[in-house]
């Protein structure tokens, strides 16, 4: 079994479907969302918050790097570290809240924080290349590798 | 009630202020504008952005040295308790309660949001409440009705992106430069009008809310579908323009027609937009009502309008106890009203 994932998103819907099999997949842990702007990842926590049953607003985590949701019975973290001048900054902005144990934290950006963010779990690459969009999602560790498994059998 | 220091940490900026309420605002000082323009002793400038604990005190001490007055002459201090990062937030709120402490006199945690909208209360000319408020900023895009001092209510805000940050992203795009308010203008005034359409998120539908990341999408496939020169990068920059201020707009308008305020403010770093501007003044001339724009300086995050609200707050009732702590998510709806 292969933990590697893929599949095309056909619209913003797919994307969402995707966040909300990632809901089901991975009930904690880290998940590093990579893709350029416009690719959709906002688009997928969308969807994953949504399947948790998160109803308000989801906004991004640019200007504040961290969008913090209970939903689901969950802690979730949404992090975006584009703005980050410095992986050391995260000292500032609470890193140990971010990756507590039974919080499921989705990190935008994680190249911005390299050498001093943990492993991921998982890594999910979102792609937009000639008008069609797609998605790679990747199991790092053997809980990443078991919610791919997890992910890929829910494929519509 | 004579002397008060505003500290603020919520974000990126470091920044602190004296408000005196007889001679107004005595001096403020926000970090990164103080490290780029004027170098001084004890500040290095290339300290990360927000690494506040190290910014701090020596900006303190600088608002304090250029007012000519003493620490101990302070009779008490605002700082941001929220919303923003916890991190951060505890800097400030650290540093401005113990001082107080110290010193044997009272503190007040600030709402950050209260504080942009008391803002232009710092001017010469202060418009009086009622008005509504527009707050556009990177992190911010809402509209808030102030019916008086402590006296709030949001009537719409950003569901996804706020309107700065679709600047800067739209910005990113057509590879300009970050922060990308001020490129992405520069560009628009080189575009042709209407040679590409962008949608206006939201208007027409009936509500007040925002939302700019279908915007930032639309640009996204205009620039895949352009040939990529400079002519067509300069299009897509004035339509997107275009849209931003015409949304602002159209909400702006509605918002003074549900309330029936006839004054308008408008503040956060948006507000520095020309077309912005250019267009709320026709649209005020033609509507009866008046726009005020706070100096850019109050507009964007700063410790002034701490101050000035620490100083409101106080001069209300309003204390800490010993047990403070900090808000990130408080909202402006969860903000106590002053008791008449």
């Amino acid at each position: 079994m292969s933990a590697v994932h893929r599949r095309s998103l056909a619209d913003a819907a797919a994307t969402e479907a995707l966040g909300a099999a990632l809901a089901g997949g991975m009930a904690s842990g880290v998940v590093h969302l990579v893709g350029d702007l416009g690719a959709g990842k906002t688009t997928l926590v969308r969807g994953l918050l949504r399947a948790l049953g998160h109803e308000g607003a989801v906004r991004s985590p640019t200007y504040t790097l961290v969008e913090p949701y209970d939903a689901g019975g969950r802690r979730i973290y949404h992090v975006d570290l584009y703005r980050l001048g410095d992986p050391e900054e995260l000292a500032f902005i609470g890193l140990d809240d971010l990756f507590a144990p039974g919080v499921l934290t989705l990190l935008e950006w994680p190249q911005r924080g390299a050498g001093v963010l943990p492993r991921p779990d998982l890594e999910v690459t979102l792609e937009y290349v000639g008008g069609a969009r797609r998605a790679e999602v990747c199991g790092i560790t053997p809980a990443g590798a078991a919610a791919v498994a997890k992910i890929s059998s829910c494929e519509t | 009630m004579n002397l008060i220091l505003g500290i603020e940490t919520s974000c990126d900026e470091t920044a602190a202020a004296l408000y005196c309420p007889r001679d107004g605002l005595l001096a403020h000082a926000v970090f990164s504008q103080v490290a780029e323009h004027a170098p001084y002793g004890g500040v290095v400038p290339e300290l990360a952005s927000r690494d506040h604990v190290r910014k701090l005190t020596p900006l303190v001490r600088r608002v304090a040295a250029e007012s000519g007055v003493a620490l101990s002459d302070l009779d008490g201090v605002g700082w941001t308790r929220g919303p923003g990062l916890p991190g951060a937030l505890m800097v400030g709120a650290a540093f401005g309660r113990t001082l107080a402490w110290g010193l044997g006199i009272p503190s007040v945690g600030v709402h950050h949001m209260e504080a942009h909208l008391l803002a232009p209360m710092l001017e010469p000319d202060p418009p009086e409440p009622p008005f509504v408020a527009l707050l556009v900023s990177g992190g911010h895009t809402m509209l808030v009705q102030v019916a008086a001092f402590g006296r709030y209510r949001v009537l719409g805000e950003s569901v996804d992106d706020a309107a700065g940050e679709a600047f800067d992203k739209t910005a990113r795009l057509l590879g300009l430069d970050y922060p990308g308010g001020p490129a992405v203008a520069r560009l628009a005034a080189e575009g042709r009008p209407s040679a590409v359409t962008l949608p206006r998120p939201m208007t027409t539908k009936p509500g007040l809310d925002f939302s700019f990341s279908g915007l930032k999408t639309a640009v996204l496939h205009a620039v895949q579908e352009s040939d990529g020169g400079p002519g067509s990068r300069a299009d897509i920059a004035h339509e997107f323009q275009e849209a931003v201020v015409d949304t602002l707009v159209i909400k702006s308008r509605r918002a003074l027609d549900r309330t029936g305020c006839r004054r308008l403010i408008v503040a956060g770093g948006v507000g520095a937009n020309a077309r912005l501007r250019e267009r709320l003044t026709e649209e005020a001339a033609e509507r009866g009502f008046t726009v005020h724009y706070p100096r850019l300086e109050l507009c964007t995050d700063n410790a002034a309008m701490v101050a000035y609200t620490g100083y409101r707050r106080l001069a209300a009732g309003f204390r800490d106890d010993m047990d403070f702590s900090v808000r990130p998510r408080w909202q402006l709806s969860e903000l106590a009203p002053p008791v008449v």
